[in-house]
C-alpha cells in the first residue's frame, strides 16, 4: 500500500545492477534522513513525555515536597487517596458526574446543530460562524468572568428569568447548581464535535435517503436507520475525544467557581493542581495523575469494547441492498 | 410552494433564535464593557446601555499598580508568535517523516504519537515542572515556548500527517527521478503544497496559546511576565475585584485577536477540524 522512496530506489538500482550492500547502505541512510525529520518530535517525546511519565510514576510511590529528596513510601499515596481523603473522593464523584452529563449533552447538541446545518439553506455559512463563535474562546479567562457574571445572583440570567416572573438564585454560589453552570458552559462550546459531525453527515450519500423516501420511510425512521448508523464511527470518535477532555477539565472549575462552593465543583484536575502547586505534595499529586490516566484508559477501553455493538462499519453490511 | 416558504421561514426563525441565545453571552460581555458601572448589575440583561462609557477601556488598559495591559498583550504576543512558529516548524518536519519516509519502528512510534494525543497532561505536568525548575526556567517564557519547537502538540502533527498522506506520491517520485534529494522533495514539493494545513495549524495553535491559562498559571509568577490570560485572572480575582467595567472591557479586548483571526481564516479552521475528525 505504501509506495516509498526505498522502493523506487530498489527498482532503479535493480535496473542499474547495483549490488545489494549498497542498497543496505542506502536504506540505512534513508532511515537516518527520516529520523532527522522526526527528531523534533522524538526528542520531545522522550524528554517531555516518556521521561516525565516515568518520573511521575516513581514520584507516585514517594513523599516529595520539592525541598527534600523524595522518599519511598510504597503504595501509601494510593491507599490514602481511597481511604483517608474525603476530598479526593468528592473530586472523583464531581468529575464523574460532570463527564456523565456534559459529554452526552454536548454531543447531542452538537449533532442536533449539525443536522440543522446540513441543509442547503441560504445563510447557513453565516449561522455556522455564529454558532461556532463561543467555541473558539475556549477556556479563556474572559469566558470565566462572563459566566460568573451571567449566572451570579445579580446576573443577566436572573434578570431574564424575572421577565417571566421567575426568581433565580445565585447559580454560581449554589451547591446544587454550580456544577450545572459548568456543564452548560461546556455544552455551549460544542463547536468542534459539531463540525466533525457536519463533515460526517456530508459523507452520507443522498441516494440512501432518496431510496428510503421512495420506500415510504418517515423522517424519524430515516434518522434512526440511516443517519445514526452511518454516523456511528464519527460519534465514536467524538465520544472518546470529549470523554478525555471531560476528565481532564480544569479551567472551567478553576476560574469560574474555584472548585466551590463547598467543593461542589471540585474537578479532579483542580484538586490535583491544588495538591501539587499549593500544598507541594508532588508524590500524592503524581499518584492522582496516574489514577486519572488509568480511569481514562479504562473508559477508552470500555468504549472501544462496546463499539462492536453500536459502531457500524460499512464493510460489514454494506452490500445488503 | 407556499408550504416550502413557510418551512424556510420557520427554519430561519428557529436558527436565529437559538443563534441569538448562543452569542448572547458574548454580546452581553461586549455591551457591558461599555456600560456605566451601576448598570452592569442593575440592568444586567439589557444589551443597550443608557450611555456608552468608553472610559472603561482606558481605565482597564492601565491595569493595576505598575502592570498595564499593554505589557500583558506584549507578553502574550511574544509567547504566541514563538509557539506558532515552533509548532509550524516542528510539525511540518515530523509530519513529512511519518507521512512519507520509511524507518525502523515507524508503526510503533506512530502508535506512540496517537496515544499521546489522548494523554492527560497531568501525568507529565509535575516532573516537567520539576525539570524546568531545575533548569531555572520558572518565570521565563521558555517552558511555554520550547516544547512547541520539539514536538509540541501531537494533535497538530497528526493533522499534518493526514494531510501529507493525501498529497499524491507521483509528485515526489517525479522529483526523485529528476534527481531531487529527500530534503529537496520536502522543501520544493511537499512544503508548498502543505499551505492549507499550515494555515489550519497556525490558527489553532494561535488561539490555544492565546487562551492558554494553565501553562502561564504554573510557570509565570512575576506580573512582569504575565500573559493576558494571567493578567486578566489577577485583575478578576473576586477578593480584590471592585471595578467591573474595566474588567469586562479588558476581557472583551482579550478576545479581539481570537475573533479577528477566526473571522478571516475560518475556512481553514473548518476544513482542518473536518479532515482530522474523519480520516482518523
Amino acid at each position: 500500500m505504501d509506495r516509498v522512496y526505498p522502493e523506487i530506489q530498489t527498482n532503479l538500482q535493480e535496473n542499474a545492477g547495483v549490488r545489494r550492500s549498497s542498497f543496505l547502505q542506502r536504506s540505512r541512510r534513508e532511515a537516518w534522513v527520516a529520523f532527522s525529520f522526526i527528531s523534533p518530535w522524538l526528542v520531545g517525546f522522550l524528554l517531555f513525555i516518556i521521561g516525565p511519565m516515568l518520573a511521575s510514576l516513581y514520584f507516585s510511590f514517594t513523599d516529595y515536597d520539592m525541598l527534600s529528596a523524595p522518599h519511598w513510601v510504597g503504595l501509601q499515596n494510593y491507599i490514602r487517596m481511597f481511604t483517608d481523603d474525603p476530598r479526593y473522593l468528592t473530586a472523583l464523584k464531581v468529575t464523574f458526574k460532570f463527564v456523565l452529563f456534559s459529554v452526552p449533552l454536548k454531543l447531542a447538541f452538537a449533532l442536533f446543530v449539525a443536522l440543522i446545518f446540513n441543509r442547503n439553506h441560504r445563510g447557513v455559512g453565516l449561522y455556522r460562524t455564529v454558532y461556532y463563535l463561543p467555541s473558539i474562546i475556549g477556556g479563556s479567562v474572559a469566558v470565566a468572568v462572563m459566566w460568573r457574571q451571567l449566572f451570579g445572583g445579580d446576573g443577566a440570567v436572573n434578570h431574564i428569568l424575572q421577565w417571566f416572573g421567575l426568581t433565580g438564585t445565585n447559580w454560581i454560589a449554589s451547591v446544587s447548581y454550580s456544577l450545572w453552570t459548568l456543564v452548560l458552559l461546556v455544552v455551549w462550546q460544542f463547536g468542534s464535535p459539531m463540525l466533525i459531525f457536519l463533515a460526517g453527515l456530508k459523507q452520507i450519500p443522498s441516494e440512501m435517503y432518496e431510496a428510503a423516501a421512495v420506500d415510504g420511510a418517515t423522517r424519524f425512521t430515516r434518522f434512526f436507520r440511516i443517519t445514526l448508523p452511518l454516523l456511528s464511527p464519527v460519534i465514536f470518535f467524538n465520544l472518546i475525544m470529549q470523554m478525555v477532555d471531560g476528565f481532564k477539565a480544569f479551567t472551567q472549575s478553576f476560574l469560574v467557581t474555584q472548585g466551590g462552593p463547598l467543593d461542589s465543583t471540585l474537578f479532579y484536575a483542580v484538586y490535583l493542581y491544588e495538591k501539587a502547586f499549593s500544598h507541594f505534595e508532588m508524590g500524592y499529586a503524581s499518584a492522582m495523575a496516574w489514577i486519572l490516566l488509568v480511569i481514562i484508559g479504562l473508559f477508552t477501553a470500555l468504549i472501544f469494547k462496546s463499539s462492536s455493538f453500536w459502531v457500524y462499519y460499512e464493510s460489514e453490511g454494506g452490500d445488503k441492498s | 410552494m407556499k408550504s416550502a416558504l413557510a418551512k424556510s421561514v420557520v427554519y430561519h426563525a428557529v436558527v436565529i433564535a437559538i443563534g441569538f441565545a448562543m452569542i448572547y453571552p458574548i454580546l452581553w460581555n461586549i455591551v457591558s464593557s461599555l456600560k456605566p458601572e451601576d448598570e452592569i448589575f442593575r440592568k444586567a440583561a439589557s444589551l443597550i446601555p443608557s450611555r456608552w462609557v468608553w472610559g472603561n477601556y482606558a481605565q482597564g488598559w492601565k491595569g493595576f499598580g505598575d502592570y498595564g495591559f499593554g505589557l500583558f498583550f506584549k507578553n502574550s504576543l511574544i509567547v504566541t508568535v514563538l509557539v506558532v512558529i515552533g509548532t509550524l516548524i516542528s510539525s511540518t518536519l515530523v509530519s513529512f517523516g511519518f507521512g512519507r519516509l520509511k524507518f525502523p519502528l515507524k508503526g510503533f512510534l506512530f502508535a506512540c504519537l496517537l496515544v499521546t494525543i489522548m494523554l492527560p497532561q497531568q501525568v507529565t505536568m509535575i516532573p516537567q515542572y520539576i525539570l524546568f525548575n531545575k533548569l531555572g526556567w520558572i518565570n521565563t517564557f521558555l517552558p511555554l515556548v520550547v516544547p512547541a519547537f520539539i514536538g509540541g502538540v501531537p494533535f497538530f502533527i497528526f493533522l499534518m500527517i493526514q494531510f501529507v498522506r493525501g498529497i499524491p506520491r507521483e509528485l515526489d517520485e517525479a522529483a526523485y527521478i529528476d534527481g531531487a534529494s529527500t530534503y529537496g522533495i520536502f522543501w520544493r514539493v511537499i512544503l508548498p503544497l502543505m499551505r492549507p494545513a499550515l494555515a489550519t495549524v497556525a490558527i489553532f495553535s494561535f488561539y490555544w496559546t492565546w487562551d492558554d491559562f494553565m501553562g502561564p498559571l504554573i510557570y509565570l509568577t512575576d506580573p512582569e511576565k504575565f500573559t493576558v490570560a494571567r493578567g486578566l485572572q489577577m485583575f478578576a480575582d473576586p477578593s480584590s475585584m471592585t471595578a467591573w467595567g474595566p474588567l469586562l472591557a479588558m476581557s472583551t479586548l482579550s478576545l479581539v485577536p481570537v475573533f479577528f483571526i477566526f473571522l478571516f481564516f475560518q475556512k481553514y479552521l473548518v476544513e482542518g477540524i473536518a479532515t482530522t475528525g474523519l480520516k482518523g
